[in-house]
């Protein structure tokens, strides 16, 4: 298996299905009936909550989960009836899974020791690996003597390697601080640049993805919202979920408009009413507006979709400021402004109208 | 071992911010400590004393005795080899069925039960059963003899094999739960990156497990053999007392209760704690080689 499919066309994920439980437990469908296709050198961010079925869908493409109906492809071969250990992806897991009894050298070597590599070539790719992650001088230590961020390194020289088709990461940055997970993402981001392997990515942080990725594909209880470039889903989610996911903090419910058409429609509820923009059709039922804080305009003057309100709170962000304010009809906002506000301050809000998203209940 | 982390600077002594007082929580370690002291500590070190004190001749002539006499001496290699292979195959029989229930299902529970039977039945109760079952009137040899598959009665009692296989069965239990309890220890997501990285069921057995467990091991094989070696029931019951399994506890009762001579029995003892300690001591040393670390597989 090694070598042979070191380069790829296409990752085909067809209806991917796996559920879990039987007949002491009720079944339930982890991941349904995703598809997707990863080409040559893609990265791609698989995105959601906890419990959407991401790492699942990951464990499926490494083999290390069997599915329960669909198939995935490697080009023309059919990956799925494959034990893990003939499909050659190098995968880094969250926890780092470093064998501990084995050196940072024997540890990134171990793959290619797996695949019969002879000791001199071992030696040299092992070495390109290890400077490559910039862990040169960790090489003779065992992982307990390494901090996190070194381990997670160790971790991802072990999985590119093997030199794989594909690089899968399941969240990889969520034990590390802060700090080291900005860093540790350029390093990433490095990487997949001079290598261009096809990663696929596990995150429930959507910074991570929306820097990371070419696509990023997000999921809800183990179905697909959106498949899209990054700044797709962050100015255009396609449903309520995905846009609450991607930092849309104000949604407010408005009444149902009959016949409401693609394109500018006037929303309104007791107390208010703004215009917004509806991107699909929908079917009768409350209308909901999802606004990021950024959009929105804070100040004295009354503008064009434009609602009075007053300042509730203000967190002091440093380079700007949440403020948490009332508006008519007892509805709370968030915007996120650098013009000086106080707590009791009566202002303006307004909003251009396309960056109001308007959509149907969630389902 | 593994990283452990203390805090600069602060240790705090109870003891002294109370002065000379004795922190009164120690005296709870009283009752556990007599018991030590009493039931263990003394009769051992009486019993040392009294080793060198033989009826007659100088402070080391059990010692002499021991090693000189053709009834005594040969004891040690007979238990050695008694207990060395009864262990070996308690802790090869383990292995690969503890690696087999390291998945919690609703089969590690029943089938650990039942495999753990044996340790509530008690040595003589195992040893009454071989005689009736594996005796050459047994019906193991009956229906072996039946089926034509032997033509001469089996003969599993009263010699060497009978005791080693009363040892592996009032062994294994616990050999078996030591080597389950380190095997669960160790972290799964380490087979699962060896399986992403190319290595078969075997290999991950082979590069991941076994290393990680050869502490344990060592240390299973040390309490095991330790209980093996000091074999006396089934050696009377179910082996040959006279000579192929002349154990050193039964020299020691010999001496003690046929012979009347506490000193020598006190003597054999010794020796028999000795070769005990050495092999601990060998083995131990041994696992001085291993990795000894933590078994998980990094952070979080």
């Amino acid at each position: 298996m090694s070598g042979k499919h070191s380069d790829f066309d296409e990752l085909r994920l067809v209806s991917v299905t796996r559920t879990f439980g039987g007949a002491t437990a009720p079944r339930f469908a982890a991941l349904q009936d995703l598809s997707l296709v990863v080409r040559r050198g893609e990265f791609i961010a698989l995105l959601g909550p906890s419990g959407c079925g991401k790492s699942t869908a990951l464990n499926c493409i490494a083999g290390l989960l069997q599915l329960s109906s669909g198939g995935i492809w490697l080009d023309e071969t059919r990956i799925d009836v494959l034990p893990p250990e003939r499909r050659g992806f190098g995968m880094v897991f969250q926890n780092y899974a470093l064998f501990p009894h084995m050196t940072v050298r024997k540890n990134v070597g171990f793959g290619l020791r797996m695949r019969g590599v002879p000791p001199g070539d071992i030696r040299r790719r092992v070495d390109h690996a290890m400077s490559l992650v910039q862990i040169e001088g960790q090489a003779e230590k065992l992982p307990g003597q390494l901090s996190g961020g070194q381990q997670q390194r160790v971790a991802i020289a072990r999985a590119i390697v093997i030199e794989p088709p594909l690089v899968l990461m399941d969240e990889p940055l969520s034990n590390l601080d802060a700090k080291l997970r900005i860093e540790t993402r350029a390093e990433i981001r490095r990487i997949h640049r001079e290598l261009g392997r096809a990663t696929i990515y596990v995150t429930h942080d959507q910074d991570e993805a929306l820097s990371l990725a070419d696509r990023i594909v997000v999921l809800r209880e183990g179905v697909v919202q959106q498949v899209a470039p990054p700044h797709e889903v962050y100015s255009q989610p396609a449903n309520l979920h995905v846009a609450r996911f991607m930092g849309y903090r104000n949604v407010i419910d408005f009444d149902p408009v009959p016949d409401a058409r693609v394109g500018q429609v006037t929303l309104r509820r007791q107390g208010m009413s703004l215009t917004g923009t509806l991107r699909h059709p929908v079917n009768g039922g409350r209308l909901f507006a999802a606004i990021r804080p950024d959009d929105i305009t804070i100040g004295p003057a009354q503008t064009f979709n434009s609602l009075p309100c007053g300042v509730d709170y203000v967190e002091y962000c440093g380079r700007d400021s949440m403020v948490d304010v009332s508006v008519p009809g007892g509805v709370k906002l968030h915007v996120r402004t650098s013009s000086p506000v106080s707590p009791g301050d009566r202002l303006h809000l307004s909003v251009p109208p396309e960056r109001v998203l308007v959509y149907a209940a969630d389902a | 071992m593994g990283a452990s982390v203390t805090t600069a600077g602060e240790t705090v002594h109870h003891r002294s911010r109370r002065g000379s007082r004795i922190d009164p929580a120690y005296l709870l370690l009283t009752p556990a400590t007599l018991f030590m002291l009493l039931l263990f500590v003394y009769p051992f070190l009486y019993g040392l004393l009294l080793s060198f004190e033989p009826e007659k001749g100088g402070w080391l002539s059990n010692y002499r005795t021991f090693f000189s006499n053709d009834r005594l001496w040969p004891t040690i290699l007979t238990t050695l080899k008694i207990a060395g292979p009864a262990t070996a195959i308690n802790l090869a029989m383990a292995i690969p069925l503890a690696y087999r229930l390291r998945v919690k299902s609703r089969y590690q529970k029943w089938v650990t039960a039942i495999l753990v039977v044996p340790i509530t039945l008690g040595v003589v109760l195992i040893a009454d059963g071989m005689l009736t079952y594996l005796g050459p009137k047994g019906w193991l040899s009956q229906t072996l003899q039946a089926v034509h598959l032997i033509e001469e009665p089996v003969h599993l009692t009263h010699n060497y094999i009978g005791v080693v296989i009363s040892l592996v069965i009032s062994g294994f239990p616990f050999v078996f739960l030591l080597v389950l309890s380190y095997i669960t220890g160790i972290d799964p997501v380490l087979a699962r990156a060896a399986a992403t990285l190319g290595a078969n069921p075997w290999q991950q057995f082979r590069h991941v497990y076994l290393p990680l467990l050869s502490p344990g091991l060592t240390m299973a094989f040390c309490l095991a053999f330790v209980q093996a070696f000091s074999v006396y029931p089934s050696a009377v019951l179910l082996g040959a007392p006279a000579g192929p399994t002349r154990v050193i506890s039964i020299a020691a009762y010999e001496a003690a209760f046929e012979q009347y001579d506490a000193p020598l029995a006190s003597c054999v003892a010794m020796v028999m704690g000795l070769v005990q300690l050495a092999v601990v001591g060998a083995a131990l040393g041994l696992r001085g080689l291993f990795y000894r670390g933590p078994v998980t597989g990094g952070k979080g």
